[in-house]
C-alpha cells in the first residue's frame, strides 16, 4: 500500500441520505498510520472504536451532533472535534 | 480467585509464546484481522461461524464446543489466553463461553491486540498458521448460573441490577448500535427500565487495559450498584457485556453476575416488554 489516500473510505454502498457520516484518515507526514480512532460523546464518553485501514481511514455512524475523534497510535493521542449532520458526510483529517 | 488467575499482561505473553499448553486464542470483531497478521503461534476462533448454531440464534452446543477445541487443538488441561482487538470485546465473549463450558485455565491479554500494537511488538503475517494435532476435547454441562435469559431479565426490573454496559448515545435511545455500524435496525431504541447505564468503557483504559481492581469497585460503587445483589448485564449482542461480567465475576469475585447475550436485539424486538427512553 502506497501513500495515504484523501478524505474516507469509499462510500459505495452506504446510504448517506438516512446516516450520520463521520469519517477521514490518519497520517504522519503525510503517510497512512496504523493505529486506532475512537469517538467520544459531547460529554467525552467513548462511543465506539475502529482500527485504521491499510490506508490509514476509518468511519463512524453517529447521530447529528458534537463529537470528538481521538487518533490512538504508537506514541501518540491526537484529538479533533468534529461537528455532525444527518444526511452528510463530515470528513477529517488527522495528523499525528 | 485473583486477577493474576484470568488476566495476563502483554509482556507475559511475550515471555510464553513457545511455552507448551499455553494456546493464544485470537477472537476479533472483525473476523478477517488473524488473516492479516497475529502474534505468533496464536489459533483463530471465529465468533460468528465457529461460536453460534449456523441455523437458530443460540450458542454452539456442548458437543459443538468439544468438537470446535479439538478440531483447534486446545486440550481439557491447557491454559488458554484470548485475546481480539475492539478492547478484547469478543475475546471476552469467548472467555465467557469457555467457562460456560467448564474451562479450567482460561485467561485475557491485557489490552488485547490494541495494546499488543500500540507496543509495537511483533505480528507474523496471517498465512504463518501454527500446526496443532487435533485433541479430544471434553467439555462440562453448560453452566446456565452466569448466563441470563429475556424473561429474568423482565423479572429483574426494579429488584436486581441491571447494568447497560452500551454507549450513553445506545442507551438514552440516540443510536440503535455502536458507531462503527450502520444505524438502521429493526429493533426499538432505549433502555430495560431501572438499568444503570455505565459503559463498558468505563472498566478500560484508552489502551485498552484494565483499570485496577480498586478503581473498578468504585467505579460501581459511585454508580450505586449493590453488588450484594443479583446482577445481569446486558449491551447489543452481549459481547460488551461479557466484558463488564468478565470484571464483575472474574476480577471483583462476584459469582452472582450473569451475561445477558440476548441484550438489546433480542429485548428490543420483544413484543409488549416496557422500555425506557432518555439517560439515567
Amino acid at each position: 500500500m502506497c501513500g495515504a489516500k484523501a478524505g474516507g473510505p469509499d462510500l459505495a454502498g452506504v446510504d448517506v441520505a438516512s446516516e450520520t457520516i463521520i469519517q477521514g484518515s490518519v497520517t504522519r507526514d503525510g503517510e497512512p498510520v496504523s493505529g486506532y480512532v475512537r469517538l467520544l460523546d459531547e460529554g467525552g464518553e467513548f462511543t465506539a472504536e475502529v482500527p485504521t485501514s491499510a490506508t490509514g481511514q476509518f468511519r463512524f455512524f453517529a447521530a447529528p451532533g458534537t463529537w470528538t475523534l481521538r487518533a490512538l497510535v504508537p506514541g501518540a493521542t491526537v484529538d479533533r472535534v468534529v461537528a455532525a449532520t444527518r444526511g452528510a458526510v463530515a470528513e477529517v483529517a488527522i495528523a499525528v | 480467585m485473583s486477577r493474576s488467575d484470568v488476566l495476563v499482561s502483554a509482556d507475559w505473553v511475550q515471555d510464553n509464546l513457545d511455552t507448551p499448553n499455553v494456546v493464544l486464542v485470537e477472537v476479533d470483531e472483525d473476523t478477517a484481522a488473524y488473516d492479516k497478521n497475529h502474534i505468533r503461534n496464536a489459533v483463530r476462533i471465529d465468533w460468528k461461524k465457529d461460536l453460534q448454531d449456523p441455523v437458530r440464534r443460540d450458542f454452539i452446543d456442548q458437543a459443538g464446543f468439544e468438537a470446535l477445541l479439538s478440531a483447534k487443538g486446545i486440550s481439557n488441561d491447557d491454559t488458554v489466553v484470548l485475546y481480539g482487538g475492539n478492547n478484547n470485546w469478543f475475546a471476552s465473549y469467548a472467555f465467557w463461553y469457555f467457562k460456560l463450558y467448564g474451562h479450567g485455565d482460561v485467561r485475557l491479554l491485557d489490552g488485547g491486540r490494541k495494546k499488543w500494537e500500540l507496543d509495537s511488538r511483533d505480528l507474523v503475517d496471517g498465512a504463518e498458521v501454527p500446526n496443532r494435532p487435533a485433541t479430544d476435547y471434553k467439555a462440562k454441562a453448560v453452566d446456565n448460573t452466569i448466563r441470563a435469559f429475556r424473561d429474568d431479565v423482565v423479572a429483574a426490573i426494579g429488584n436486581k441490577n441491571l447494568v447497560d454496559v452500551r454507549s450513553p448515545d445506545e442507551f438514552s435511545g440516540r443510536l440503535l448500535a455502536p458507531a462503527h455500524l450502520p444505524q438502521e435496525q429493526s429493533q426499538r431504541p432505549g433502555h430495560v427500565p431501572s438499568a444503570r447505564n455505565i459503559p463498558w468503557s468505563k472498566n478500560a483504559n484508552d489502551d485498552g487495559t484494565f483499570k485496577s481492581d480498586e478503581e473498578l469497585k468504585a467505579l460501581y460503587e459511585a454508580e450505586n450498584v449493590d453488588l450484594a445483589k443479583d446482577t445481569i448485564a446486558y449491551c447489543r449482542i452481549g459481547e460488551r457485556s461479557a466484558l463488564t461480567w468478565f470484571v464483575l465475576h472474574q476480577l471483583l469475585g462476584q459469582t452472582n453476575v450473569k451475561n445477558y447475550d440476548g441484550s438489546w436485539t433480542e429485548y428490543g424486538s420483544l413484543v409488549g416488554v416496557p422500555i425506557e427512553l432518555g439517560s439515567n
